[in-house]
């Protein structure tokens, strides 16, 4: 029998708003334990939640990316379960009313074009982090940072729309270019700032009701996700195939043993008794904010792939490549907007700058050649002023000084010699030095070209335009 | 003039020695340690749980120092007990329960913040129903608190202490906090003023919540200017509490002294009859005619669906409160049993041993209306009845200024009378809990005494934020019975 898989997923992005989502406390990542803490985000007796706008702003930015309806009106409700983490004994998250709902998210899977829906994006608060097993901690002891409790959270969930565990990456990383280029998260899985919980099922393909989910968790990297759903797939497979039935549960993967490992039963339990937060009044989304708040929208990832392809006529393959992050697009289009052949500033970025930046860990806000200094350097590979071969050299010399390639080019001589009489002489001298050389080349042996090329090069450090070398040398050697 | 020393001092109101204290014939010093030493006489009411003794008394230094530099405050002197589910920073906040025992607050509440900015000198926290549940003050961890005016009775609810305080003369004025009838019910056994104001006139940032939707704290006075002059400081939008209401705060002296001529008067009649006591509803005939005769109209109304106030304020209230008692796990501060061998051992044992029977029934209950498979029999319901009794007062006061009630269906009773039956403890809110679910404004106004001469008090409601209405004619009432 022939299964389809179905997959649901739940993401957790955490907002970068400079405060937490209740209280004034930072929210910065990294600060010493227990220090980003007041009464409010402690749960004290008597606080009171302030809801920080900044988090709903960021919110109806993911909604209006994905092609959610905002709600004019919705509502915080409280989620209730002990944990020491959570120092209210509840959460302050949304239920019912939500911010955004009914959105999707286009993809292209293998070339295939795949819509996935969204059912919902809504605002949250975090918990904080139970530390266990730790060097510092005792074995029969857990300790609290409170530092992540009030964190701005959204919750984005998609229906179960998708096939496959690479749908599930491709579409995972469209979502966190989004968020990245909304500047509202910055996509950490490794360090939590992104989390992903799955719900998978299999059916028999053709069927339309669905099969038992099971929810997997604790997956810290998108590589993590599609393995831990490849997994689960086969491992449901497996159980059907041999005629048992699949229980629902919950799951954690274990990235190092890669397998998933089921939660105790009695931890989940959970009866969370939901119902709207009376401390906090209904959020009233104005028409005109959203409008304001769309009329200040970058250009979305796909969006720009498109514009790439068509305006800059890129391969879809560079397209992707340099829309990879919003920082790298902007540089690419303002190198681009001094140079007519995009392709060629395509070339350098894909190539020279992605290395460098690979290789010095850099991003590219932090890269030491400007826009303006790199088209000034493939203007002169354009012009022909200077080879590329001689450019990366000058691209190395870049990388360490502010001098404009022009600058560099000219206090080092490099410039490219196109001019017939200087090269005149040299491959004169070339021909004279090296006889045999040519009784072989006119004996046929016409792969000497390069070697005669190579000379020339050498004698020229690199200057000569390879391509008059080419040709003065063919009228030169055939002529003898 | 001599300075009057403590043990001269026979003060009715603050209002009545304000001048004296501005002009210095009072010094708050001498204030202070008179109630100082009262409180102390009157220990055996049980009416405190904290004396701030050392603390007020700098704190009267600092007023009288303040009134020397002609920047006296609006309450200057005015000798302040706080219920003890306001929190203040340093100071222990029990809320009647062993389960805060040991807390101390980190922060402070913004009353207690305004009204020290106003010269207010705090010299205890009051004793309360645990966690404010209870109609009795038999539910605190501290023992009960004994009515001034009979030992035997209680004092009423949740309040108890901050009333008892204030009618014996230990204070001037107190806080209270009304969740259901907690500052209104015990104003009325213990035969002093008490106010509910507007959901969201006042902030509740630290005020330890029981029901959100419902809590507010309001000032018991032994006058009704006193009680509008505390409200007037205390009152006003907070951007720490997102449901207080940012509008502007009359001025609630203004009204106090105007006649009640031409001002419709509304009864809901079913707040009369079966389970009134008659001695009540003597009090209230004779209040009508009083009003009648100032040139008030009076008029029958019905609020038709009174009935169902009890059973729907228990279910969002409890709801509401299963919820806001979770952060008492022991974890972070408040007890921890010694008992537990695991974390949920630790929970179970610490919230057991940490909250009384009351506060235990009213979890269970909320939690129940709140699981799954009966939200929707009972909160979303319990919502929708919320909506149909405030609609049925918005209603009322189409063509009713105020409203007239009783306070409650019977003067105090005895100590123990109603322990064994929450039912029957339960319907002794039946009056004012209706005004919490519709967010209005009530105050309780003394207007008389039963025939064993304990005091009635009766209710005066009016629309949203119609303060200067109930004052304007609660002190019209005050005034004709002096």
């Amino acid at each position: 029998m022939e299964f389809e898989t179905v997959i649901g997923l739940e993401i957790h992005a955490q907002l970068l708003t400079s405060t937490k989502i209740f209280c004034t406390c930072s929210s910065s990542f990294g600060a010493e334990q227990n220090t980003h803490a007041c009464p409010v985000c402690l749960g004290m007796p008597g606080v009171l939640p302030v809801l920080n706008k900044k988090v709903v702003e960021y919110a109806i930015k993911m909604g209006l990316a994905t092609n959610c309806k905002i709600a004019s009106r919705s509502i915080f409700a409280r989620k209730n379960y002990f944990y020491p983490d959570l120092p209210k004994g509840y959460q302050i998250s949304q239920f019912e009313e939500p911010i955004c709902e009914y959105g999707h998210v286009d993809i292209i899977v293998e070339g295939e074009p795949r819509r996935i829906r969204l059912t919902r994006i809504h605002m949250e608060e975090d918990a904080g982090k139970s530390i266990h097993a730790e060097e510092f901690v005792a074995s029969d002891e857990t300790l609290v940072d409170v530092n992540r409790c009030g964190t701005p959270l959204i919750e984005i969930v998609t229906e179960p729309d998708i096939r496959s565990p690479r749908e599930a990456f491709v579409f995972l990383n469209e979502l966190r270019q989004i968020l990245r280029y909304l500047n509202i998260c910055d996509g950490n899985m490794e360090e939590g700032s992104l989390r992903c919980d799955a719900n998978i099922s299999i059916r028999p393909k053709g069927d339309t009701k669905l099969g038992t989910k099971a929810e997997l968790k604790n997956m810290n990297s998108f590589r993590g996700v599609e393995k831990a759903i490849e997994y689960e797939v086969l491992r449901q497979t497996d159980i059907i195939t041999s005629g048992g039935k699949v229980q629902q549960q919950t799951l954690l993967w274990d990235d190092k043993r890669m397998e998933v490992q089921p939660i105790r039963s009695k931890e989940m339990a959970h009866d969370y008794r939901y119902f709207p937060d009376p401390d906090l009044v209904p959020v009233d989304v104005a028409p005109e904010w959203i409008e304001a708040i769309r009329a200040d929208m970058p250009e979305l990832p796909a969006a720009r792939r498109e514009r790439f392809r068509t305006q800059f006529k890129l391969p879809e393959y560079d397209a992707a490549v340099l829309t990879e992050t919003k920082d790298v697009a902007d540089y690419f289009e303002a190198v681009a907007a001094h140079i007519d052949d995009a392709k060629l500033v395509s070339n350098w970025i894909m190539g020279e700058v992605l290395r460098t930046l690979n290789e010095q860990k850099l991003d590219i806000a932090d890269f030491p050649i400007n826009p303006q200094r790199l088209a000034g350097l493939v203007d002169l590979i354009q012009k022909s002023v200077i080879s590329g071969k001689i450019a990366k050299s000058v691209f190395t010399e870049m990388l360490t000084s502010t001098d404009s390639a022009q600058q560099i080019v000219d206090a080092k001589g490099l410039t490219q010699v196109s001019d017939s009489s200087e090269l005149d002489q040299v491959i004169n001298d070339i021909i004279t030095a090296n006889p045999d050389a040519v009784e072989r080349f006119k004996a046929g042996e016409t792969k000497l070209t390069g070697f005669f090329v190579g000379q020339i090069m050498k004698a020229t450090q690199g200057k000569a335009n390879p391509k008059v070398v080419n040709q003065l040398l063919m009228e030169k050697l055939n002529k003898k | 003039m001599r300075e009057k020393s403590g043990s001269d001092l026979a003060v009715n109101s603050y209002s009545e020695i304000r001048n004296e204290i501005l002009s210095r014939n009072i010094t708050c010093t001498a204030l202070t340690a008179h109630y100082l030493e009262k409180m102390d006489e009157g220990r055996d009411m049980n009416a405190f749980i904290s004396f701030f003794s050392v603390h007020a008394m700098q704190q009267a230094e600092q007023v009288d120092l303040a009134i020397q530099n002609g920047n006296a405050g609006a309450l200057a002197g005015l000798i302040l007990a706080v219920k003890d589910n306001i929190v203040i920073e340093g100071q222990k906040a029990t809320c009647g329960s062993n389960i805060l025992n040991n807390f101390v607050s980190p922060y402070t509440a913004t009353v207690i913040e305004r009204l020290e900015s106003a010269g207010a000198i705090i010299v205890g926290k009051t004793n309360m129903d645990e966690f404010a549940m209870g109609s009795s003050n038999e539910t605190s961890h501290y023992g009960v608190v004994r009515n001034p005016l009979d030992p035997e009775r209680v004092p009423g609810g949740s309040s108890g202490g901050s009333a008892a305080a204030v009618a014996a003369n230990m204070c001037l004025a107190a806080l209270g906090s009304d969740t259901g009838g907690s500052i209104r019910q015990p104003a009325s056994f213990c035969g002093v003023v008490g106010i509910k104001p507007t959901y969201g006139r006042v902030s509740r940032y630290g005020l330890v919540a029981y029901g959100s939707s419902f809590d507010q704290i309001g000032p018991i006075t032994r006058s009704v200017e006193d009680n509008a002059r505390i409200l007037q400081c205390i009152a006003g939008f907070d951007e720490r509490d997102s449901t207080s209401a940012d509008m502007p705060v009359p001025d609630y002296t203004t009204t106090l002294g105007q006649d009640v001529n031409g001002i419709t008067i509304g009864l809901p009649k079913e707040y009369m009859g079966e389970g009134l006591q008659p001695d009540i509803q003597a009090t209230l005939d004779e209040t009508i005619q009083l009003l009648e005769q100032a040139g008030a109209t009076i008029k029958p109304i019905s609020l038709p669906h009174t009935e169902y106030a009890i059973a729907d304020y228990y279910i969002l209230v409890t709801a509401e409160a299963s919820s806001n008692l979770e952060r008492y796990d022991g974890v972070r501060y408040g007890h921890r049993s010694r008992e537990a061998a695991s974390l949920e051992e630790m929970y179970v044992n610490s919230r057991s041993e940490g909250f009384g029977a009351e506060v235990k029934r009213r979890i269970m209950l909320g939690s129940y209306v709140l699981s799954a498979g009966y939200y929707d029999a009972y909160y979303r319901k319990a919502q929708k009845v919320r909506r149909l009794i405030s609609n049925d007062f918005h209603k009322a006061f189409e063509t009713c200024d105020c409203l007239l009630t009783p306070t409650a269906p019977s003067t105090a009773f005895k100590i123990g009378e109603k322990t064994d039956d929450p039912l029957h403890m339960y319907l002794s809110d039946i009056y004012t809990v209706p005004i919490n679910l519709a967010g209005i404004p009530a105050i309780a106004v003394p207007c008389g005494t039963d025939n064993q001469n304990l005091p009635i008090g009766l209710q005066l409601m009016a629309k949203p934020f119609d303060e200067p209405m109930i004052y304007r004619v609660a002190h019209f009432l005050e005034q004709a019975q002096r």
